[in-house]
């Protein structure tokens, strides 16, 4: 076993080397720019993309010509909400989506709120983080847009009623955007069943290269249109213009194509992997809490608050295991998690989170080591923190006056 | 971040982790920080003719809050009241090499050592 482990999967994830086998002739012998319709070269490029739009379209089962090719999620997001909004003016400037959105999403309706350009309904999640439908459907105004609600959450994992939500879109006419970034390749995403009408994700959480992703942008049922948001030579459809990364795509399109083949056996193997690690865990450290739902998550995803210890103490404890905290200490902003916040869990407990994040790579001896790094590193803590010491004690940390400064 | 090799020195190694009891006699203690902020210190000294004979802490709170408090106890010990009274929270940034974003850590330690002072002062006038 080699150290450090990687178990931060949902920041990004290390490229399948079968993807990087697949993109390494596009860089010095197949360098042609697919927009160069008379030569080989171009044509070369071209028939590269082409084909990796299938693979990428077969995995979310759209059609090769509804996928726009984007740097990334981010930009997928941004494209969508401010394209849609932009394009629909005439019809209304309302966009519902929700409090544990990515900030990709939720910073992007604070902007065009900020601007003016469009009011914003946040809806609240349950004690899962999770979205009601009918919450979806009561915010609806004859002013309603879009909708932006993303499949699965990146920090807790839980996966969101989509299809219901697609459902209730369909039925108002309006337009539906989901952030599949962190669902898409490891749980099966189908655009039509879930009444979906624009979908991020980002090549680089599924095992392919940073720097690429996709919007997908229906075209039948109904035929969505979405202003540009960059000006130049009118690639993707007039869409998104820029040459594309032909090396990229092409890596996109194998680590889709890997996805949809291994899904099955991989979810289950990683299932029984996070499901082994949160036992291990919570058999022997108690006041041990599960963030999210306990079975609509992610099946890579585990993130569990432990009572009077401090999230950056923890990793810094687990120096040879990279995780991640929802707490402030974390955070540039120095607050704790938003997402944790949104699902009501106290800003203590939110302070004292950590979010495993497994995936393909992770073997069954990296689980046992961190079972076992955990248990060492909570009790070594909860031995240092006075909280600890009270709560043993028998006093009610609500009722103490602290001394904040 | 990367953490300085003395922050990650206290952190591994914590000195004088552990508590007095509280009503012994010349402990001060004190407490500071909230659950909510996501730190909390508590800081214990024993004094004995105006001697910091001994020093504890505890702490929930980031790797340089509890560098911070351990980094505290090594300092009192040995000193007199006044001169722990001098102890600055800039000190404690300097020798741990702390970034910005954690000087708030050492401001926690500083208040911690004057409100275990200010404890003990409190129990020895009312005797
Ligand atoms: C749900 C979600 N949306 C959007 C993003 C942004 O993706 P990218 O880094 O590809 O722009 C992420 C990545 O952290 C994410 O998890
Ligand atoms: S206790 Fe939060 S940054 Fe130090």
């Amino acid at each position: 076993m080699k150290l450090p482990i990687f178990l931060d999967n949902h920041s990004t994830s290390p490229m399948d080397p079968r993807v990087l086998d697949a993109m390494l002739p596009y860089f010095v012998e197949k360098f042609g720019n697919a927009a160069s319709r008379n030569h080989a070269f171009g044509w070369a490029a071209e028939e590269a993309v082409e084909n990796a739009r299938k693979q990428i379209a077969k995995l979310i089962k759209a059609d090769s010509k509804e996928i726009v090719f984007t740097s990334g999620a981010t930009e997928s997001d941004n494209l969508a909400i401010k394209g849609v909004l932009e394009m629909y003016k005439d019809k209304g400037n309302h966009i519902i989506t929700s409090s544990t959105e990515h900030r990709a999403v939720i910073d992007t309706a604070k902007a065009l709120e900020a601007k003016g350009k469009a009011t914003v309904t946040y809806l609240s999640v349950d004690k899962y983080g999770m979205v009601n439908p009918e919450d979806v459907r009561n915010a609806i105004t004859d002013k309603t847009v879009l909708i932006s609600v993303m499949l699965a959450n990146n920090e807790i994992g839980t996966i969101n009623p989509v299809k219901e939500i697609g459902k209730i879109a369909k039925e108002k006419g309006v337009l539906f955007h989901c952030d599949a970034t962190q669902g898409v390749g490891k749980i099966p995403v189908d655009v039509q069943e879930m009444g979906i009408d624009l979908l991020s994700f980002s090549a680089h959480k599924i095992y392919g290269p940073k720097g690429i992703g996709a919007l997908y942008v229906r075209k039948k049922n109904p035929r969505v249109r979405i202003a540009a948001q960059m000006d130049g030579g009118g690639h993707e459809r007039g869409m998104r213009s820029g040459t594309l990364p032909v090396p990229l795509i092409v890596g996109f399109g194998k680590a889709c194509e890997l996805c949809e083949q291994e899904m099955a056996t991989e979810s289950a193997r990683l299932t029984a992997m996070r499901d082994r690690l949160q036992a291990g865990i919570m058999k022997e450290i108690d006041e041990a809490y599960l963030n999210g739902h306990p079975t609509q998550r992610l099946p890579h995803n585990l993130n569990i608050s432990f009572a009077y210890v401090e999230g950056e103490s923890l990793l810094m404890g687990m120096k040879d295991i990279a995780l991640s905290s929802g707490s402030a200490c974390t955070s540039a902003t120095l607050e704790p998690s938003y997402v944790l916040r949104a699902l009501g869990v106290g800003v203590e407990l939110a302070h004292s989170s950590i979010r495993f994040g497994l995936g393909r790579f992770n073997t069954d001896e990296e689980i046992d080591y961190t079972i076992k790094k955990v248990i060492e590193i909570v009790t070594k803590l909860r031995e240092m923190s006075p909280l600890y010491e009270m709560a043993k004690e028998g006093v009610d940390l609500k009722s103490v006056q602290w001394a904040a400064h | 971040m990367a953490y300085s090799d003395k922050v990650v020195d206290h952190f591994n190694n914590p000195r004088n982790m552990g508590s007095f009891k509280k009503d012994e006699d010349g402990v001060g203690t004190g407490m500071v920080g909230a659950p909510e902020c996501g730190d909390v210190m508590k800081l214990q000294i024993k004094v004995q003719n105006d001697t910091i004979v001994d020093a504890k802490f505890k702490t929930f709170g980031c790797g340089s809050a509890i560098a911070s408090s351990s980094l505290a106890t090594e300092w009192l010990k040995g000193k007199t009241i006044e001169e722990a009274q001098k102890i600055k929270n800039t000190d404690i940034v300097q020798e741990l090499n702390l970034p910005p974003v954690k000087i708030h850590c050492s401001v926690l330690a500083e208040d911690a050592i004057k409100a275990a002072l200010a404890d003990y002062q409190k129990k020895a006038d009312s005797k």
